[in-house]
């Protein structure tokens, strides 16, 4: 684990962004396990199993670095996020925040971190209280955290309104006068007001209008760069992440199956998952447009994830899974051929390329039974 | 259904028009604070085993105009006006009993949220062969037989012996594909799909859009597809209408909304989503402001307040002057820019922007 | 299903258990010496202890309590005689074993209960239906002003009321009376009657609301769009999907008002001056007739927790969710 450590901590050089260079990571998370209990019985309750949401996850965040977490649902990129701003207690494992062990650090010694690190939610209808002004709301983390800026708070939420786009003189209104992307604008705000580090964003588009998606993702972008603010990106949205971060993690049940610069996941992916994944995407681009992209059709959804299964876990929807794949685990890994920081878990990786193969991988059994009767190529 | 200002006499189904026809088509509905003119005056046409993709965003009026053409909106609160023909039959002022003889026969609709369309207390299998059943004088055991035989065509593992399960057991990509199978029983002709895969993974929703495509492919059905997903449209779509505040903005093929849009509208969405292989340092291009209330839409152009060339339109036309697609152009778009500066903006700020 | 019946069974064992530890407890421990109580008013000391021996009120608590849980099951032989198996003692009062007087009133309120509780559930929820379909109409306006008012009045205001009315003036409907149904057949249901609407009435106004605001809620929902875009009428879908769903609610409702038609059920029984479980009570608490008290009160947990379980198996039966879950 410690080589492969090592390894994720210098995000790709060429990174396309030129972004900063990071001396030492920001966040460091090492072996986080997150596992849900299930219960059962009315009175004296058993144990019957877990939702293993988070199983073993390792990562790094540079400062000012943008690190994409991609993934279906069940697949644990939520809870990590959720784990790393300790909203929730992880199970095991370590995070490791500008080198202070936060993994199991208590309200009392979280208390000068929790400024540093804020988080972004997807639904900006829940996360607002509708009692309170849009002043109150993005003030009230400086109140509980004791923070005075010069000039006053008043004066410092009035910048970030228009820091976030939105007209400080709105200050007194109330979060459902706002439309929805401008309610995620305020909780954005909200996130600046301790001059955050890291913020974690879950989802932080997926509920807005396409048209509004693009306003909420050019703030934060803004951010990142001006601010220098490290993120946490979290989405399910492959082309969002890629424009949005710098490296890009993809995971499946619970686990990281590949982790690196965008240029490379984007580009060069070799874990059959994210071959999948990436194949998925529907693009805005007819057809016939440019050179092809391979089709890879899975077959079913995603297991669930309180009995995964043996081994790699995408074994069960994967075309090349043999059985080494069930026996063993692969590891996380600099394959041959990868550039450095580009790191897959997979005993039988893909060629790294995204172009149209030769034949289409259709597992999905209607699909296959429809395509061969008509005999129809897409 | 009520329905005003019928002509008298209905036009036969002339051949220029499409399988399903739609002309002028306005649905309005009563509420508290005012009349809320979800569709303002949409026409569009569809032919037998082409599809049809309707992008719009919330509030556009994409879902309201395909529950127009089934029927399904609720009579009390519902002003709706206009023609509807399905192959030559005319939907506005059909009787609920001859509606519902089309539907789930001629018409059918996948649902969004396949958890919420399906009922909880019957099983799978029962609300397939239902309207298999009603439609086709089927007995139980010839429906049961029939719903197990589509089961199995939309790739349901086992259909046999899932067929006797509730929608609770079923995981959320089997359930669209049962809700799919529950669309098709009876071979309908026209499908309507609206936000089919909205709520799915993005593998699954690759396995279901083109299990859609494969579908339509064998029987020949013509389909609606409604989403806010350009991805969606473009991979699944023949001819794409695209809906602002109840009308149409712009309609063409899918190869000319996608690569020489006219729309200012489609010039904001398209530069609003990132690409896979699109440049990332270029930021993306939002359109400012947000949609229209439809209680109080916007006069002129419902779009001029989001739009970036008002100014290059004489006499401020945007802002007093609806729009209107000229009939005759199969590619148009309800803009008030001359061809030639459409064509001049799109070329210089617009496409450059989308590679 | 039978592993989810087993495990009510069981819960509701426990439930009862500890209700008839709790009772027991607080009946012959904490108040005025049930021995003082049971000797009457001429009574000296060495009477008391005798009595106090006789009851086996010398034991301790836990000993006592024991004896009478056994005696419920087995029997067991007092001083005064032997009692036999559902054995809740002898009455203080008149020296009778309680469970003969029981068994001769129970009839009468279960059949209150029962009765009123069908009345309550079919008008209810037929009125509830009949506004939800006809939603915003005539029919709908006025079963809401009807539920309104159904629901602002008492039994013991509309019982005298009901008696003056429908049986001294008009002689449409008995006055209610509750002979023995092997002496007078005709009789204990007429005479049942009117007692069954008047305890009914406080309950429809309730259910039919309460029908209605779900059917409405389910008509609206997407699964009704879909059934409904599948080519099913609009009749069918009300009655075969929505019904479904509020019926659900319906019956978690009922399982929630069940204690109250009980209570319901005795204060209709002292309104109409019935001889049930109900009249039987306030007699046992006005006389302090402990054993008494104790055997209705547990009788009556026992109805409830098992209607509960009658209950919860129909809402499973509905609700595939539960059942397969």
């Amino acid at each position: 684990m410690s080589e492969q450590l090592s390894l994720t901590k210098v995000p790709g050089p060429r990174d396309d962004d030129g972004g900063p260079e990071p001396s030492a990571p920001l966040l460091e998370v090492a072996g986080l396990v997150k596992y849900f209990p299930i219960t059962s019985g009315l009175v004296l309750r058993r144990h019957v199993g877990d939702v293993r949401a988070v199983d073993g996850v390792d990562f790094t965040i540079g400062q000012g670095e943008s690190l994409g977490l991609v993934g279906e649902s069940g697949c644990g990129k939520s809870t990590t996020g959720r784990l790393i701003t300790r909203l929730l207690e992880p199970t095991r494992g370590t995070i490791t925040y500008d080198g202070r062990d936060i993994s199991h650090a208590s309200r009392k010694e979280l208390a000068p971190i929790r400024s540093e690190i804020q988080m972004i939610f997807q639904d900006p209808f829940a996360s607002l209280n509708p009692r309170q002004t849009v002043g109150d709301i993005i003030s009230n983390p400086m109140v509980v955290n004791g923070v005075n800026p010069p000039g006053g708070r008043e004066k410092r939420v009035r910048e970030l309104l228009e820091i976030v786009g939105l007209n400080p003189e709105h200050y007194n209104r109330f979060p459902h006068e706002f439309s929805g992307g401008q309610r995620q604008r305020i909780g954005v705000a909200r996130a600046l007001g301790l001059k955050p580090r890291l913020i974690v964003a879950d989802e932080p588009v997926s509920a807005l209008d396409v048209s509004i998606q693009a306003q909420v993702v050019n703030l934060l972008q803004n951010l990142q760069r001006e601010m220098g603010i490290a993120f946490l990106f979290v989405a399910h949205d492959l082309a969002i992440v890629r424009h949005f971060s710098q490296r890009v993690a993809v995971m499946y049940l619970g686990r990281i199956v590949e982790i690196g610069d965008r240029a490379s996941i984007y580009g060069r992916p070799r874990h059959p998952y994210t071959h999948a994944l990436l194949s998925a995407v529907p693009e805005a681009v007819v057809d016939d447009e440019g050179e092809g992209r391979e089709r890879i059709r899975l077959a079913g959804d995603v297991p669930s994830p309180i009995d995964p299964p043996s081994g790699c876990r995408f074994r069960t929807r994967c075309w090349k899974a043999a059985e080494r794949c069930a026996s063993e685990t692969p590891p996380l890994v600099r394959l041959e051929g990868n550039r450095e920081g580009h790191l897959t878990a997979c005993h039988f990786p893909e060629e790294p390329t995204v172009a149209a193969r030769g034949e289409d991988v259709v597992l999905d059994p209607a699909l296959a039974a429809i395509e061969e009767a008509t005999d129809t190529t897409h | 259904m009520s329905t005003l200002s019928q002509p008298a006499t209905k036009p036969a189904a002339d051949a220029s028009r499409g399988f399903l026809s739609v002309r002028d088509l306005y649905v309005h509905f009563a509420t508290e604070d005012g009349t809320v003119k979800a569709v303002d005056g949409l026409s569009f046409d569809l032919a037998r085993g082409s599809t049809l993709g309707i992008v719009g965003e919330s509030g556009s009026g994409k879902s309201v105009t395909n529950l127009a053409v089934l029927g399904l909106h609720n009579p009390r609160n519902t002003t709706i006006r206009g023609e509807i023909l399905l192959d030559g039959q005319e939907l506005t002022g059909a009787s609920e009993r001859r509606l519902s003889q089309l539907r789930g026969k001629k018409m059918a609709m996948i649902f969004q949220d396949s958890l919420a369309a399906l009922s909880p207390y019957y099983t799978v299998g029962r609300q397939i062969a239902e309207p298999y059943m009603k439609h086709m004088g089927a007995s139980r055991k010839e429906a049961r037989e029939r719903a197990v035989q589509m089961l199995g065509k939309v790739g349901i593992p086992q259909p046999k012996l899932r067929v006797d399960d509730y929608p609770h057991q079923f995981s959320g990509g089997m359930r669209q594909r049962a809700m799919i199978a529950m669309a098709l029983v009876c071979d309908p002709e026209l499908i309507i799909a609206d936000e089919p895969t909205t709520a799915l993974d993005v593998t699954v929703q690759a396995q279901i859009l083109d299990l859609l495509k494969d579908l339509q492919h064998e029987t020949g059905s013509a389909i609606i597809i409604i989403t806010h997903d350009l991805g969606v449209v473009a991979k699944t779509a023949d001819d794409v209408m695209v809906m602002y505040a109840g009308r149409c903005v712009e309609r063409g093929t899918v190869r000319e909304i996608m690569r020489t849009p006219r729309h200012p509208y489609s010039w904001g969405l398209l530069g609003s989503i990132p690409r896979l292989d699109s440049p990332v340092d270029l930021p993306l291009v939002p359109i400012p402001g947000t949609p229209p209330s439809l209680l109080a839409p916007p006069p002129g152009c419902p779009f001029h307040p989001r739009c970036a060339f008002p100014d290059q339109v004489a006499g401020g036309a945007c802002r007093t002057e609806r729009p209107v697609i000229p009939e005759d152009e199969p590619h148009g778009a309800a803009c008030h820019l001359t061809p030639q500066q459409k064509s001049t903006i799109f070329a210089e700020q617009i496409r450059p922007r989308l590679r | 299903m039978l592993r989810f019946l087993v495990r009510r069974l069981l819960g509701a064992a426990v439930i009862l258990l500890l209700i008839s530890a709790i009772t027991y407890f607080l009946f012959f421990f904490l108040p005025s010496d049930p021995a003082l109580l049971s000797c009457g008013k001429n009574c000296d000391p060495q009477n008391v202890a005798l009595i106090r021996k006789n009851l086996g009120l010398d034991h301790p608590i836990w000993v006592q309590y024991w004896h009478f849980m056994v005696g419920i099951f087995a029997g067991r032989d007092m001083p005064v005689g032997h009692c036999p198996a559902p054995c809740f003692g002898y009455s203080f009062a008149d020296q009778q074993l309680v469970w003969n007087t029981i068994s001769d009133r129970y009839p009468t309120t279960l059949s209150l209960g029962v009765g009123g509780a069908a009345i309550f559930l079919t008008v209810g929820v037929g009125l509830g239906l009949i506004s939800a379909w006809q939603q915003g109409k005539l029919f709908d306006r006025v079963a809401s002003a009807a539920s309104l008012l159904g629901q602002s009045v008492q039994i013991y205001f509309i019982g005298p009321i009901a008696i003056l009315l429908l049986s001294t003036k008009l002689d449409l409907l008995d006055r209610g009376h509750d002979p023995h149904w092997t002496s007078d057949p005709a009789g204990s249901v007429s005479g049942l009657l009117l007692p069954c609407l008047i305890l009914s009435v406080i309950f429809w106004s309730n259910y039919s609301r309460q029908t209605r605001s779900l059917m409405v809620e389910q008509m609206s929902e997407d699964h009704i769009r879909a059934a409904r875009a599948k080519g099913m009428t609009s009749r069918y879908v009300f009655l075969r999907y929505a019904l479904r769903g509020a019926m659900a609610t319906v019956i978690t409702i009922f399982g929630v008002d069940l204690s109250a038609v009980l209570g319901g059920a005795i204060i209709t029984e002292v309104t109409f001056g019935l001889h049930g479980l109900g009249s039987l009570s306030v007699q046992a608490v006005l006389r302090s007739d402990l054993p008494l008290e104790m055997a209705v009160m547990l009788i009556g947990a026992t109805i409830i927790v098992l209607c509960n379980i009658v209950v919860d198996m129909a809402y499973a039966f509905i609700d595939p969710r539960i059942r397969l879950s």
